[in-house]
């Protein structure tokens, strides 16, 4: 089973290369330093935010509240220093909200267990509805110049390396360290591998699961801001967009199963690589905004059909309800 | 004072159906029901002419469209499943009934079925997916989700021009957009006929339960054969169907592909089909759940549209409600159970008044004595579970067993046996009629004849049902003893309503009168119930008038007299009561007098715990059944009492040594035959002075030729 893992990873890394080579011999203007750093750019947001679903896949569930855990936040603290309030204040505000979220996201699976995709599709909507109700006044909001103090993890270049790459690699390290040096990874892959077979032995899964959805949404959030740093402005509606689905194929095809318990952090890198990629050659083809939504939706379908041939759910450990 | 405020509480206030109520299915529905009405009341304060016809009939089209899809998408959660894709399926079926009519210009009758196999097709999609490739339903159709609105959204790009610039001549498509029949929009006329379809298919129909079956549990669905796969599957199908009605209806009322058509409308079926009860993972819902979800969420979507809220609320609100009313659900469905046995048990006030002395030296008729203690052991270690034995006129012994058999033990020394006659339930009271048919009260089954020739039939299980009682009594729980009147009529006592057989001694920390006694007449084949409303009668035996029986109430602690025939018809009368213990059968002594088995002896304890029903309740919800406070059933005795209730004598054998617990006797000449509900044996006591020549059949129906 591991050399299938393995290869699957090593498999869809050759895909990447295949693609990233094809589409540099094909596409005028892919292999220019300007897209380079675009698409480095586009996949770093891409990137941070597969690695926190990583996570949460691990553990055998998944968010789909993570996009309106990256607009909501960082545009309320863009907003209220817009409107006035002290740095400190509003980023003090948005980070209470994210806990906030994280929190009753991680209560309601972990201790009300209503299924996980229910509960975030559900909770996502309802943070987006909070934002376009009591928060943002314009889908746009710009980056005030009272920030650009902290604007720094998102502009700008270290030795060439634009700053959301080097925040992605950051995030990559953190994942890594969390994952394979600390209990919390341990407990993790348990958890995820056999939920009642982890809290048989004594592992406190319900307040694990808790902490995972908290981190998923810092993470979002984190990304959210290295993003409006970078673009200079925060785009509300993007909760609209069909941006989960990329996070999801990232982890999915970057072989990270969802029955839980399987991948890493490579498998998030590679595949944020190929979406990325993939993503923005589609983008220099032209194609409509709906014909990507058509491709990257076979693409994830043929991706979890793979998937569930090659991590089958577990029958035994499956849960009634656990849709 | 304080004890009479506890009794007549106790007397007045219904503490037992709240368990009852609860144990209900309909209660799942009752609570969504509670909640459209309060959501239309508070509406209709705040908005005028919020349930106006004309408002009502603008939104019952509506209303029609989204509980189509509603429909579609109870049944496949029903099945265990979810359907994220109903939104984007609406969206292309309303726009391939618009493409075929507008653009290819088809007639209205070709389009329409054209238009439902699209449907079909699209879900086909979804079913094949799921149900035969087996992936996760609610990731697999939140990305058909996505294909689907792709591909609707480069459609319309490309024809949404042409649609918008024909308007088709129909007559026919007209009616469906906008039409009505006697005031009535078609949509619910069309509405009403497939619920009601849909609702005998769902509970009357088999390929109804099957979808019910794997929802609640889908690997035993595989294993007891259901085809689990191709019913998964044909639920997604069905649910595309249904999408593709409401998409016919909404492409004929408005004749529109704007981009936002079904756009999170996902959310909305999933929330009324959430709201309505049908629980996610499966298993459970029905039709009327699917439209009272439907109509709630369209008041409360409608009233905030009319109250103009902005769109941010309405999402709010929806999301609001959805995660609540799932909590709800999945905490509902996983303590309910646990609830119900914590209320279902409810204790009454039971007084009795100080128990009369069974002392040795208390010169009483009850004084104990060890007279039992030499008492003959039958069939020791090869029957389990006596509750009644009985002796037919050639000197055979019947007597019932646990397994489910009537066991015969031959005469002159009952070391013989054979099993006579298989019944499957539990044996309690026994009585030969005229005809030599031995009737037995079967606990769990009913009262049942078996046949000289030994053929087992179902004289009755079931009574009429009486209209005051929350719990279905018209079946018999615990049917468990009998006599037969001199006109073939058969009197049985059912021992509880509330509890079954293995649950009886439940009663015991009830007190409350939940028994009967139920009267079966052969030459009409027909059931009725005679008394209701007794503390577990037990046994029964007919007078000696011929005109009444004298029945026990065991937890009454009473033996009572029924006359059925006669002036006193119907009236209920106090034989003995403030017995000493718990009585159980009655039978006829050789002497004209009765015997009486007491099943066990009083104690000050219980007596206590009876005149507290507080107590009692919460012993019953904070300790495990084992610990319970339960009637004393290990020592007990015989009684003879006559006519007027005097007791003459008692039988003892204290501390059970050789014959432990007592539920019946029976006289045959000169010996008694003691049975024990718990014994895994039949005494047999030498009576001193009784007719030797005394059987009772012969006493009953006269000595055959």
């Amino acid at each position: 089973m591991s050399s299938a893992r393995l290869s699957q990873q090593t498999i869809v890394f050759g895909i990447f290369i295949v693609l990233f080579l094809v589409f540099s011999l094909l596409l005028p203007g892919f292999f220019s330093a300007s897209n380079i750093v675009a698409l480095l750019q586009n996949v770093a947001i891409l990137g941070i935010l597969g690695l926190g679903m990583a996570i949460v896949v691990i553990g055998r569930g998944i968010d789909i509240s993570m996009i309106a855990a990256l607009a909501v936040p960082p545009g309320l603290v863009l907003q209220m220093v817009n409107d006035g309030y002290p740095v400190s204040v509003s980023v003090a505000a948005a980070l209470a909200l994210v806990i906030v979220f994280g929190l009753v996201n991680g209560w309601l699976i972990a201790y009300a267990e209503v299924p996980s995709l229910f509960t975030t599709l559900a909770s996502g909507l309802f943070l987006a509805g909070l934002g376009q109700v009591a928060f943002f006044k314009l889908d746009l909001v710009p980056w005030p110049p009272q920030l650009d103090a902290i604007a720094g993890f998102g502009r700008g270049s270290i030795v060439g390396i634009p700053m959301p790459v080097v925040m992605f690699g950051l995030t990559i390290l953190v994942c890594a360290f969390l994952l394979r040096y600390t209990r919390f990874g341990t407990y993790l892959y348990a958890t995820g591998d056999n939920p009642l077979g982890a809290r048989t032995i004594g592992i406190p899964t319900r307040p694990l699961i808790l902490r995972q959805y908290v981190f998923a949404a810092l993470i979002a959030a984190f990304a959210g801001m290295v993003m409006a740093a970078s673009i200079g402005t925060m785009q509300t509606r993007i909760y609209n967009s069909t941006m989960i689905y990329d996070v999801i194929l990232v982890v999915v095809l970057g072989g990270i199963g969802l029955s839980g318990g399987r991948g890493g952090v490579l498998n998030a890198v590679t595949g944020t690589l190929l979406i990325g990629t993939l993503l923005n050659g589609m983008t220099i083809l032209d194609m409509s905004y709906s014909a990507q939504n058509l491709i990257k939706g076979v693409i994830l379908l043929i991706a979890i059909l793979i998937d569930s041939v090659l991590n089958p759910r577990n029958e035994e450990t499956a849960q009634q309800g656990d849709i | 004072m304080n004890e009479t405020l506890t009794r007549l509480r106790y007397r007045y206030w219904p503490d037992h159906m709240l368990g009852e109520i609860l144990s209900k299915r309909w209660t799942e529905t009752a609570i969504p029901v509670m909640v459209l009405i309060a959501v239309a009341f508070g509406l209709n304060q705040a908005i005028d002419g919020f349930l106006s016809p004309a408002s009502l009939t603008a939104a019952s089209r509506q209303a029609g469209e989204i509980g189509f899809i509603v429909l579609g998408m109870a049944l496949v959660m029903i099945v265990g499943g979810i359907d994220l894709s109903v939104g984007s399926s609406f969206a292309l079926t309303n726009f391939c009934a618009l493409f075929l009519i507008h653009v290819l210009k088809w007639p209205v009758a070709a389009a329409i079925p054209v238009t439902l196999l699209f449907g079909a097709l699209l879900g086909a999609i979804n079913g094949i997916l799921i149900g035969y490739l087996r992936l996760r339903a609610f990731i697999t159709t939140l990305i058909t989700l996505i294909v689907y609105r792709s591909i609707y959204d480069l459609l319309i790009l490309q024809y949404s021009n042409a649609i918008a610039g024909y308007l088709p001549d129909s007559e026919a498509w007209n009616f469906i957009g906008d039409g009505d029949i006697l005031g009535v929009p078609l949509i619910v006329l069309v509405y009403a006929a497939v619920a009601i379809f849909g609702h005998v298919f769902l509970t009357r129909l088999r390929a109804g339960w099957h979808i019910t079956a794997i929802g609640g549990s889908r690997r035993s669905a595989y294993n007891s054969g259901i085809a689990v796969r191709r019913t998964v599957a044909m639920c997604y199908v069905a649910c595309g169907v249904l999408t593709a009605v409401a998409g016919i209806f909404f492409a004929a009322r408005l004749s529109t592909t704007g981009s936002d058509i079904g756009l999170g409308l996902e959310v909305t079926v999933l929330t009324a089909a959430v709201l309505g009860g049908i629980s996610l993972g499966g298993g459970k819902g029905s039709v009327a759940k699917a439209l009272v979800g439907t109509l709630i969420v369209l008041f409360i979507t409608n009233g905030l549209v009319s109250l103009s809220a902005p769109g941010g609320i309405n999402r709010m609100v929806l999301a609001g409600i959805l995660i609540l009313a799932a909590v709800v659900d999945i905490r509902w469905l996983k303590n309910r159970h646990r609830i119900i046995s914590k209320v279902y048990v409810s204790p009454t006030y039971h007084a009795l008044p100080p128990c009369p002395s069974t002392a040795p030296d208390s010169d009483t008729a009850f004084a104990q004595n060890d007279k039992l203690r030499n008492v003959d052991a039958i069939g020791l270690g090869r029957i389990e579970a006596p509750e009644d034995v009985i002796l037919d006129r050639h000197d055979n012994l019947y007597a019932g067993s646990r397994h489910g058999d009537i066991i015969r033990f031959f005469p002159p020394d009952y070391e013989r046996m054979e099993v006579y006659a298989h019944i499957g339930g539990q044996p309690l009271g026994m009585a030969f009629d005229r005809q030599d048919n031995l009737y037995v009260c079967i606990g769990g089954m009913g009262l049942y004849r078996i046949t000289p020739e030994r053929k087992v039939e179902k004289a009755t299980d079931e009574t009429n049902r009486s209209w005051r009682s929350v719990n279905d009594d018209s079946r018999l729980r615990l049917a468990d003893d009998l006599d037969i009147a001199d006109d073939g009529r058969i009197f049985f006592s059912e021992a509880t309503v509330r509890y079954e057989m293995d649950e009886w001694p439940v009663e015991s920390v009830e007190a409350r009168g939940n028994g009967r006694i139920i009267c079966y007449d052969p030459n009409t084949n027909s059931t009725h119930t005679a008394v209701s409303g007794l503390k577990f009668p037990n046994g029964i035996c007919i007078a000696s008038d011929g005109r009444s029986i004298l029945f026990a109430e065991t937890f009454g602690c009473t033996v009572k007299r029924y006359w059925f025939d006669g002036p006193k018809k119907g009236q209920v009368e106090m034989v003995m009561d403030n017995l000493p213990g718990y009585p159980d059968n009655i039978n006829l002594a050789s002497d004209g007098n009765y015997w009486l088995a007491m099943v066990g002896m009083r104690c000050p304890a219980l007596d206590l715990a009876w005149r507290m029903p507080g107590f009692r309740r919460r012993m019953a919800k904070r300790l495990p059944v084992d610990e319970w406070l339960f009637a004393n059933i290990n020592t007990g005795c015989v009684i003879k009492f006559n006519e007027k209730g005097e007791v003459l004598e008692s039988l003892w054998d204290l501390g059970g040594k050789n014959h432990p617990m007592i539920t019946s006797m029976r006289e045959h000449k000169g010996h008694l035959y003691l049975g024990g509900i718990l014994n895994n044996r039949i005494g047999r006591y030498k009576l001193a002075d009784a007719d030797p020549g005394y059987v009772q059949y012969d006493k009953r129906w006269g000595k055959a030729s």
